[in-house]
């Protein structure tokens, strides 16, 4: 016999049924039945936020760091567009987040009733898919088709909006939760073709200067460890987005580091003298390939994604292969092993020796400065902090960020072993992303080490959830990078404006960190001197702080850029290696 | 270049919003837009047309696939096809311009389905550049109204869109 339930019931007893641990939200007038729900039961633990932004980034933290979909309650209205920024955030990185929207009743909609705001309409472009309930009896078959839609394929968010009257307890159905879905409108691809993947293989073993570009639809894909088999039986270079870091590991000797605007020179480098593009699970984003008419002018392009509209949108691949990227890796490194029984030869080792030795003269020449002592100056690198924070983690920690100069250093400096480890939001670039995100990750493993690089202006524009951590003793370790200035805005005045700082320096006005994270019940501590950096750090995640919410703020050198930085209007080797020197200026290699 | 591209939605609420929203969000134009559900009711049938270059219709269909609502997209610039579209235009039509509204009319197999002292109301119908050649027939009169239904495309011969 099935159950005759209110719609309010219904909705947490579906996501009690689709195994939901958290649900991270805000009430109010149009959620107040699905609250009455959530009180009556203890399955689905709903974690109440501060503002409704960062309940949808802790939702989306919490999918990047487990891959399982996060979930958000919020009321109409205000809330719901408080949450848009967050679904905004998921969708341009392609995490499957679930938002459910409370909403006018529904013979209210359309007269601007109080707290009315068309969900569906304002969240359109920046969902994967929406849903309008319009009676209970479709919460059901609407909740598993949203999480179906959201984790498959290229995952994305989804938004349910459901008005009040639909989850009325006086209005009850029958409730039974559908053990599959069928949409024949939505059959994602898993497998990719044949005869393009050997066309492929034959491709990657006849090049001479190949790089592996792998991005977030490798570790969204949960292909990292496709991927490292296949290059390592390749011996081929590999170079990471900003959005793929850990995919492959970081301190492998085949990784030549991050690629793209703030890439290193070797890894930008690499790519516009290459012959073969081998790109996996990326989408060629302008912060990548620079001015994509100038694009690695030799090379042939493979690319691989699920997404058959991420292929040749901005660059034009040869080889296109539509597919999971898990099961299409694992099925050509079948087909590249029968090759490679066949002709022993291939690929062609000595070439394949000549361009890693030309890797490693441009490594030498500019790659990144892996030892910057700290005792040299008196002034902070920020540099250095992430160096201390991957020395005193040990590498394992999870590391979720903000948005600016702080986000480059971390992506530049910490070595991710693995996917899911490096959280940032890398297609809309949200400020106040970190804190929530670190939240989500916590939640998500409670004996984690959780790290959030920010900066001082990113942290202040979702401090409140410090209230959140409190409340639930997320013990969270923050690393604030602070340079007293919007810091990636001002790196770009000073160098394309004449340094004019127009609005981003607030130097007087800056809170006292320490004082304000104490105010909220936490740890905070302040350091300006590079010997104290490492004393403080150890403490921050000493086994005594283990269970505190830490906040680290570094004061560090304000004038400090993040190189290398790509030449607007370039192509990949046209890059400023510091303040004065550019790739574009005499022999520089 | 102009295309024509048929796409089979799920009739269901909001789901055109999402094609047409999808023009907007992404800059590719819209010529025209036509819809109506076909035999099968859970089903419309959207015919728009554009203008764009190889590269960016690929770009169109792919994203319109993407639409969970979306069911098929077929440019129907790949094979043979027929479009035809409907017009309603009232024309002023006063003394010999009685006559010669009525020569065009035949001349273009239109009908007249509503007549006034002053006016005539003609119904055209053809591939698109006919019923603009219909305009610039009766130009020299004084139209007073076009209503056009946008182009609807079908493919020849044995090739169909359906689920
Ligand atoms: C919500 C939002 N507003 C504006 C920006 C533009 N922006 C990018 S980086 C940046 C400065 C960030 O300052 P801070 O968090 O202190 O980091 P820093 O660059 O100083 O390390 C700004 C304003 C953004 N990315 N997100
Ligand atoms: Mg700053």
């Amino acid at each position: 016999m099935e159950e005759e339930l209110s719609g309010g019931d219904m909705l947490i007893r579906a996501l009690q049924d689709e195994g939901v641990e958290y649900l991270f939200g805000y009430p109010g007038g149009a959620a107040l039945h699905i609250y009455d729900a959530i009180f009556k039961q203890q399955k689905v633990q709903h974690i109440l936020v501060r503002h409704e932004q960062a309940a949808t980034h802790m939702a989306d933290g919490y999918a990047r760091a487990t891959g399982k979909p996060g979930v958000v309650l919020v009321t109409s209205g205000p809330g719901a567009t408080n949450a848009v920024t967050g679904i905004a955030t998921a969708y341009m990185d392609s995490i499957p987040i679930i938002v459910i929207s409370g909403q006018v009743p529904t013979d209210l909609i359309g007269t601007d009733a109080f707290q009315e705001a068309d969900m569906v309409g304002i969240s359109r472009p920046v969902v994967k898919h929406s849903f309008l309930v319009r009676d209970c009896a479709e919460i059901p078959a609407t909740v598993k088709k949203a999480f179906h839609i959201a984790t498959t394929g290229r995952p994305g968010p989804v938004v349910i909006d459901v008005p009040k009257d639909v989850t009325d307890p006086s209005n009850t159905a029958p409730y039974l939760y559908p053990e599959s879905v069928e949409l024949r409108s939505y059959k994602p691809a898993v497998r990719g073709n044949g005869r393009q993947m050997r066309k492929a293989v034959d491709a990657l073993l006849k090049c001479k200067r190949p790089m592996i570009y792998s991005g977030g639809g490798v570790v969204q894909g949960n292909a990292g460890e496709a991927l490292t088999r296949i290059a390592k039986r390749l011996n081929f270079p590999v170079t990471n987005t900003l959005m793929g870091l850990g995919a492959f590991p970081g301190e492998d000797d085949q990784f030549v580091g991050m690629l793209g605007m703030h890439g290193t020179f070797e890894a930008n480098m690499a790519m516009h003298h290459s012959d073969l593009i081998f790109a996996i699970g990326v989408r060629f984003d302008d912060r990548v390939t620079n001015s994509p008419a100038k694009f690695c002018p030799d090379a042939t392009i493979i690319h691989i994604d699920v997404d058959p509209a991420s292929i040749s949108k901005i660059i034009q691949a040869d080889i296109p292969i539509v597919g999971q990227v898990e099961s299409v890796l694992s099925d050509m490194d079948v087909i590249l092993e029968a090759a490679l029984e066949k002709s022993a030869d291939l690929p062609d080792k000595a070439k394949l020796q000549d361009w890693w030795q030309r890797i490693g003269e441009w490594r030498a020449a500019h790659g990144l400065n892996h030892d910057m002592p700290l005792t040299e100056s008196d002034v902070i690198l920020p540099q250095q902090v992430i160096q201390s924070l991957y020395r005193t983690t040990q590498g394992s920690a999870y590391v979720t960020s903000d948005v600016g100069q702080h986000q480059m250093f971390a992506a530049q400096y910490y070595k991710f072993p693995v996917g899911r480890r490096w959280i940032n939001s890398g297609g809309l670039g949200t400020m106040g992303f970190g804190l929530p995100a670190a939240m989500g990750v916590q939640f998500a493993f409670p004996e984690a080490t959780v790290a959030c690089v920010t900066g001082e202006g990113s942290f202040m524009m979702n401090m409140q959830e410090l209230s959140t951590c409190l409340q639930y003793g997320l013990p969270i370790k923050m690393v604030c990078l602070n340079n007293q200035a919007l810091g990636m805005v001002k790196q770009w005045q000073d160098m394309q404006y004449g340094g004019r700082l127009s609005q981003s320096t607030y130097s007087d006005s800056l809170p006292d960190f320490k004082t304000l994270v104490e105010a909220f019940g936490h740890i905070g501590f302040r350091i300006d001197k590079p010997q104290d950096l490492d004393a403080a750090m150890t403490e921050a995640f000493s086994p005594k702080l283990k269970d505190k919410t830490v906040f680290v703020d570094v004061w560090v050198d304000p004038h400090e850029h993040v190189y290398p930085m790509a030449i607007k209007g370039g192509s990949m080797q046209d890059m400023y290696l510091n303040k004065i020197t550019t790739t574009q200026q005499g022999d520089y290699m | 270049m102009r295309r024509i591209i048929a796409v089979l939605l799920e009739n269901e609420a909001g789901a055109l919003s999402r094609v047409v929203g999808l023009f907007a969000q992404r800059n590719y134009n819209i010529e025209s837009l036509n819809v109506a559900p076909t035999e099968d009711p859970t089903l419309s049938r959207v015919t728009l047309t554009t203008v764009c270059d190889d590269k960016k219709i690929e770009q169109i269909t792919k994203h319109l696939n993407r639409l969970i609502d979306v069911v098929k997209v077929l440019d129907l610039f790949d094979a043979e096809y027929v479009e035809r579209e409907l017009m309603l235009i009232k024309i002023r039509a006063e003394g010999a311009v009685r006559d010669e509204v009525k020569r065009s009319c035949d001349v273009f197999r239109g009908q007249i389905i509503d007549v006034t002292h002053n006016t005539y109301t003609v119904q055209v119908t053809g591939p698109s550049d006919k019923l603009d050649a219909f305009i610039r027939a009766v130009g020299k009169t004084t139209i007073l109204e076009v209503v056009r239904s946008g182009v609807s495309g079908i493919s020849r011969g044995d090739k169909v869109l359906s689920v």
